[in-house]
């Protein structure tokens, strides 16, 4: 698989702070991967993200975008338009008064004839779910809705590469939900790259990889399943696991054979079933029917 | 409370006039205000009226709502009316004379001529804002200044700051809403007291108000450079504006009435 981002032994600092907030950092994207990065509030998480389109440049190192890298100015909206960014506030992203027109927002940037735009907007509003709600004005619509109209926004462009800034971050759980699922059907079948910037571990374990940073640099690297398996280290990182891993990871130290490596509701149900009733959940229907149940 | 508040005095409808090309209203207007002054006279006033009547009759908005326009204006009316009044002198004997104030015919003619006057002047203009939605209205206004931009006028600068502003309008009220919810549960009276302390009050709001508005725009920004925002040049837009025969036509009715207006100086003296 071809890499879509890369950031190569990278430092960057606030010029009011001294310390750096990204302190020789390197990772690479591949293409089509869905990249979830974790921390602790001021780990360096959104720095890291605004050196993806070339909003910050690094002080030491490079960033690439598909082979470009981001301190070529030439190449700047080359870049912008294969990163999209979609940041925490749906409401300080939209531009216009109507939500077809803030989807239009970014190819009447890059000056797309307007038959074509027509339809690249239609289009991206079907993509991620906003088309009802077209000709609408952005404040009457829910946190969740607006924060899909500043992704429809985002992929209008087109992008190869999607990074979300804690765009998760200020909506209801119902918002988040349907907010995710456009991000995950967006990666799924539209092979769009995700990079998100979460700190809900439970996103995180929805992911490809998750990445775990700390004051600047990589803490913890690998599958899901991998990362939350370490719930003490997490812990000592000041990060919460999803809470099917932490039920499972009390268990096992209760002495319970709990199997390892389970970090979502489903799997922990069904192991759950299996060390109560001694036989495998019949299928995954019924593990999702164990997993409705009422929690004491 | 702040909720209430509407934004410019859309009256969104489907009529002849709401589809009319904005640019087309602009223009039309502009000389609608131009004929008012040229054709200062009864039989031009008298023209205007049934001009503007039949227009808000289209546009099907209701006539009162010409005296909602109208009201906020009435002591600028009436403050001309009476100089008028007062101040007119005329040939022939004073109608009235009382002490050192004389009323003459023309006084009153003018009186009359001239509060007419500025009440169509009101009700063309507002027949505007009511059928053009301010986002229309703000593309209008680019496209017909384009020109200018040749004299390096900021027209497009001008255009996307009027409409992030009215973009942003409907969310800052939202947000002194809510700060101004969370001082008063900090215990401060904002709708009791002199008028002194009522502003006084204010300051909380408008401090929280104003920081949290430049930290949004500090983010929009950055939201508008990563959607490849590069200012004016070479950008296209989605909605494009396109002359339709009709408004072809309503523009040529409205041009015959403006001619009428301006002929009517030939039989009556023009006024002001």
């Amino acid at each position: 698989m071809k890499e879509m981002l890369k950031a190569d032994q990278i430092t960057f600092r606030y010029a009011e702070t001294g310390r750096p907030a990204v302190d020789g950092l390197s990772l690479t994207v591949r293409r089509g991967e869905y990249v979830a990065v974790l921390g602790a509030n001021g780990c360096g998480k959104s720095t890291l993200a605004k050196h993806f389109n070339a909003i910050l440049l690094p002080e030491t190192g490079t960033v690439t975008v598909e082979g470009m890298s981001t301190a070529d100015e030439d190449r700047l909206f080359d870049i912008r338009q294969k990163v999209g960014m979609v940041f925490q506030n749906p409401d300080n992203q939209i531009v216009a008064t109507v939500v077809e027109e803030d989807v239009a927002f970014a190819l009447e940037n890059l000056g797309v004839p307007p038959d074509e735009m027509r339809r690249r907007v239609d289009e991206a509003m079907r993509m991620a779910g906003v088309y009802n709600y077209r000709e609408k004005a952005p404040h009457k619509l829910s946190g969740g809705q607006k924060q899909r109209v500043a992704i429809a926004g985002v992929v209008a462009m087109r992008p190869d590469c999607l990074v979300l800034d804690e765009a998760t971050a200020m909506l209801d759980p119902i918002g988040r939900e349907k907010v995710m699922r456009t991000v995950h059907r967006l990666n799924r079948e539209y092979g769009i790259t995700v990079v998100q910037i979460t700190h809900y571990m439970e996103e995180a374990a929805a992911a490809d990889r998750v990445v775990v940073m700390s004051e600047g640099k990589i803490a913890l690297e690998g599958t899901p399943t991998e990362v939350f398996r370490q719930v003490d280290r997490l812990r000592a990182l000041r990060l919460d696991v999803p809470q099917a891993a932490e039920l499972c990871h009390a268990l096992t130290q209760a002495g319970c054979p709990m199997p390892d490596g389970v970090i979502d509701v489903e799997g922990c149900a069904a192991a759950l079933y299996r060390l109560l009733t001694g036989r495998d959940a019949p299928d995954a229907e019924n593990a999702k029917e164990v997993a409705a149940c009422p929690q004491p | 409370m702040l909720r209430d508040i509407t934004i410019g005095q859309h009256f969104p409808g489907n009529s002849l006039l709401h589809r009319m090309d904005p640019r087309v209203k602009l223009v039309l207007t502009v000389a609608y205000i131009v004929m008012l002054f040229v054709g200062s006279n009864p039989a031009g006033l008298a023209i205007s009226i049934v001009f503007l009547t039949a227009l808000y009759l289209t546009a099907k908005i209701p006539l009162k709502m010409v005296a909602r326009s109208v009201k906020p204006i009435l002591p600028i009316i009436l403050f001309t009316a009476v100089l008028n009044l007062f101040f007119m002198t005329g040939t022939s004997e004073p109608l009235l004379a009382w002490w050192i104030f004389k009323i003459y015919r023309e006084g009153v003619y003018y009186a009359i001529v001239m509060a007419v006057r500025i009440i169509c002047l009101i009700a063309g203009t507002s027949l505007l804002t009511y059928t053009t939605s301010p986002i229309v209205l703000t593309d209008a206004i680019e496209q017909l200044l384009k020109p200018l931009a040749r004299l390096h006028l900021p027209v497009h600068e001008l255009a996307m700051m009027m409409t992030i502003a009215l973009r942003f309008i409907p969310t800052l009220i939202e947000e002194t809403d809510k700060i101004m919810n969370a001082q008063k549960a900090r215990g401060a009276q904002l709708d009791s007291g002199k008028l002194s302390q009522r502003v006084r009050a204010l300051i909380p709001v408008l401090i929280p108000l104003f920081i949290s508005a430049f930290r949004r725009a500090d983010e929009l920004a950055m939201a508008m450079e990563c959607r490849c925002y590069h200012g004016g040049e070479g950008r296209t837009r989605l909605k494009q504006l396109r002359l339709h025969a009709s408004d072809i036509v309503l523009a040529a009715a409205a041009a015959l009435v403006f001619a009428a207006i301006g002929m009517s100086n030939l039989f009556f003296e023009r006024i002001g």
